[in-house]
C-alpha cells in the first residue's frame, strides 16, 4: 500500500467489462460441457441429466479415441522437434552475426502472418508435385514448419534479457564451448523452453486447417475428425470426450505450473 | 533483433552460427519458402485437364480473380475480415484496458483464462455457439419467455463474423495489453496535471501510443479471417463462400490448382503489403506474438 496513490481498486466498468468477456469466451465452453450430460441426442435443448455419453464414449466411440492419440502424438512429436531445433537456432542467432541471419529471421516470420490456407495449400501442392504422398511425416513436417517459429520468438523474449556475463564467467573458470552450452545456456532457458513447447503443442493440438491439408487419408486427427463432423452432427460422446480433455488439460497444466513455480523457488533468483 | 552491438564472440566465424541456425534456415526454407514459390509459379501456369499443373504460362488464373462471381467473393471477405477486425477491436480494447487494471496477483490468472479456451477445439467451441443461437435453442427460448423477439441470425453473415470474432478475438487481446502495460504512467499524470480531460488524454495521449498494439492486433485478427474457412461452414451454414472456401474448393473440388493459387497469391500479397505497413510504421513483428 502506499506507493500507488491513484486506482487502488478497479473501476465498475472494468470489472464488468472483464466480466462480460469472460462469459463471451466462456459460455460456448459451458454449453459443450453442459449438452455432455444432455438425455437428448440432438443437442437441442436439454432435456435432463445423464452420463451414458460418457458410457458411449468409452465403449463405443474407438475412433474418437485414435484420433485423440494420433493428436497426441502429432503434437508430442512436432513439439519435441520444433523445441529442439528452435532452441539451437534462438541460441545461435543471439551470440553470433553472419551474413544470412536477417533473412533467415525474416522466413520465420511468415508462417506467423500468411492465412493457415495459404501454408497449408502450398505444402500439399509442391510435395505432390515431387510425388510425396501425405502421411504422419508430412504432418508432421507441416506442423514443426508453424511451431518453430513460435518457439523461436518465445525464447528471443528470454533470452534477450539474459545476463552474458554468466556465460563468460563459465567460460573464464575453463569450460569449454560446449560445456556452457550445456550446463549454463540452456538449463537458463529451460522456463522459455517449456513456454514455447506449450504454446507448439496447444497450437499443434488444435489446428484444422493445415492438418487439412497436409494429412494422409490414415491420418485422422482429432480436429480433422471434428471437422468431418460439421456436415452431418456433432453427437453428445463428442462433447464428453472435450469435457474430459478440458479437465485433463487443466489439472496438468496445473501440475506444470506447480512444478515451475517449486523449481523458481529452489533455484531462488537465478531465473 | 536487438539494435544494440554484442561486443563478445562477434568475431567468431560463420560456422557455429550456421550449426545452430542452419537446421531451422534449411527447414523453413525447404517447407516454406520454396512451396510459396512454388505456388506463385504455378498461379501464372494451366490447369490441366484432369486437375493437376501443365507449366504453360498464362495469366487467366488472374483475370478470373476480377469475374464478378470471383470478385463478389473477395469484396465479401475483404468486408467479413473488415468487420471482424473492427468488432474485435472495440471488444478487445476495453478488455485489455481493464485487464491492465488487475492487480498483479490475479493478473497471470487472467491472462490464462484467454489462453484456456483454445485447449478445446476451435470447431466445438463454435458448435457450443450454434447450440445457443439455433432457432429452437435456449437463447430464443429464454427471449421467447420474456416476451422478447426471437433472434434468428444464425447462418448470416452476422453469424460468421460473430464466429470469427470470438475466434480472433484474443489474439488482439494480448498485443494491445502489452502495449497499455507499457504504457509510462508519468505522462498520463503529466497530461492530467497540464488539464487534459480524461478523453482528451485517451485521444491524444493514450490512443498514439497504444497505436503499434492495436495494429499489431489487427493484423492478427484480420489476415486469419481471411483466409479461415471452417467458420463461415459451422456458423454460415456453408452458405456463404468466402476466400478460405473458395480456395480449399479450387484446390480438392474443382482440382483447379492454378486458380486456387492465384487466389492464395492474392492473400500472400494483401498480407504482405499489410507486413510492410506495420514495420514502416515500426512495428516490432515480435510482438505479434
Amino acid at each position: 500500500m502506499g506507493k500507488r496513490r491513484k486506482r487502488e481498486g478497479m473501476k465498475l466498468w472494468q470489472i464488468v467489462m472483464l466480466c462480460l468477456v469472460y462469459l463471451f469466451l466462456y459460455l460456448p465452453i459451458v454449453v459443450v460441457m453442459l449438452f455432455s450430460f444432455n438425455k437428448s441426442e440432438l443437442n437441442v435443448n436439454f432435456t435432463g441429466f445423464t452420463t451414458n455419453w460418457y458410457r458411449v464414449l468409452f465403449e463405443q466411440r474407438k475412433d474418437l479415441w485414435d484420433a485423440l492419440w494420433t493428436s497426441l502424438e502429432l503434437g508430442g512429436i512436432s513439439t519435441v522437434l520444433s523445441c529442439i531445433i528452435g532452441t539451437a537456432a534462438t541460441i545461435g542467432m543471439h551470440r553470433y552475426n553472419f551474413r544470412l541471419k536477417k533473412f533467415i529471421n525474416n522466413i520465420l516470420y511468415i508462417p506467423l502472418v500468411i492465412p493457415e490456407i495459404v501454408i497449408g495449400i502450398a505444402f500439399l501442392a509442391s510435395l505432390s508435385m515431387i510425388g510425396i504422398s501425405m502421411s504422419m511425416t508430412t504432418l508432421v513436417i507441416s506442423h514443426v514448419t508453424f511451431c518453430i517459429p513460435f518457439v523461436i520468438i518465445t525464447l528471443r523474449s528470454r533470452i534477450a534479457g539474459f545476463d552474458a556475463s554468466i556465460e563468460e564467467a563459465a567460460m573464464d573458470l575453463g569450460a569449454n564451448q560446449i560445456h556452457t552450452l550445456m550446463r549454463v545456456t540452456i538449463p537458463m532457458l529451460v522456463p522459455g523452453i517449456v513456454a514455447g513447447g506449450l504454446l507448439s503443442f496447444t497450437l499443434s493440438i488444435d489446428d484444422v486447417v493445415i492438418s487439412f491439408f497436409a494429412a494422409g487419408p490414415d491420418q485422422v486427427t482429432l480436429p480433422i475428425k471434428i471437422y468431418g463432423m460439421v456436415r452431418s452432427k456433432f453427437t453428445p460422446d463428442v462433447y464428453a470426450l472435450c469435457t474430459i480433455i478440458m479437465i485433463g488439460t487443466i489439472v496438468i497444466y496445473g501440475g506444470i505450473q506447480f512444478l515451475q513455480e517449486k523449481m523458481a523457488a529452489r533455484r531462488g533468483e537465478n531465473i | 533483433m536487438e539494435k544494440k552491438k554484442k561486443k563478445w564472440r562477434l568475431n567468431k566465424n560463420f560456422l557455429p552460427g550456421l550449426a545452430m541456425v542452419g537446421p531451422t534456415g534449411l527447414w523453413m526454407i525447404a517447407f516454406m519458402l520454396l512451396p510459396l514459390i512454388y505456388v506463385i509459379a504455378i498461379s501464372f501456369m494451366t490447369k490441366g485437364l484432369f486437375g493437376g499443373v501443365v507449366w504453360t504460362p498464362t495469366l487467366k488464373n488472374y483475370q478470373d480473380i476480377i469475374n464478378p462471381v470471383y470478385g463478389k467473393v473477395c469484396l465479401k471477405s475483404l468486408k467479413i475480415a473488415l468487420l471482424t477486425t473492427l468488432f474485435s477491436l472495440l471488444v478487445s480494447y476495453p478488455f485489455a484496458y481493464a485487464l491492465s487494471k488487475v492487480k498483479k496477483r490475479w493478473k497471470s490468472i487472467c491472462m490464462l483464462l484467454i489462453m484456456v479456451p483454445f485447449w478445446i477445439n476451435g470447431l466445438l467451441r463454435l458448435n457450443g455457439w450454434v447450440t445457443i443461437f439455433r432457432e429452437t435453442g435456449p437463447l430464443n427460448t429464454l427471449l421467447t419467455k420474456l416476451g422478447l423477439p426471437a433472434l434468428n441470425f444464425m447462418y448470416t453473415e452476422t453469424a460468421i463474423v460473430f464466429g470469427m470474432v470470438y475466434t480472433f478475438m484474443p489474439f488482439m487481446v494480448l498485443p494491445i495489453h502489452t502495449s497499455i502495460s507499457k504504457l509510462d504512467s508519468t505522462l498520463l499524470e503529466a497530461a492530467s496535471d497540464l488539464g487534459a480531460t480524461k478523453l482528451h488524454t485517451f485521444l491524444r495521449v493514450i490512443l498514439p501510443l497504444t497505436f503499434p498494439g492495436i495494429f499489431a492486433g489487427s493484423i492478427q485478427v484480420f489476415i486469419p479471417s481471411l483466409g479461415a474457412f471452417f467458420i463461415s461452414d459451422i456458423m454460415g451454414g456453408g452458405n456463404t463462400m468466402l476466400l478460405g472456401n473458395l480456395i480449399k474448393n479450387q484446390y480438392l473440388n474443382a482440382r483447379n490448382w492454378p486458380s486456387g493459387a492465384a487466389f492464395s497469391v492474392l492473400l500472400i500479397v494483401f498480407t504482405l503489403v499489410v507486413m510492410q505497413i506495420y514495420t514502416r510504421l515500426g512495428g516490432d513483428m515480435d510482438e505479434m506474438v
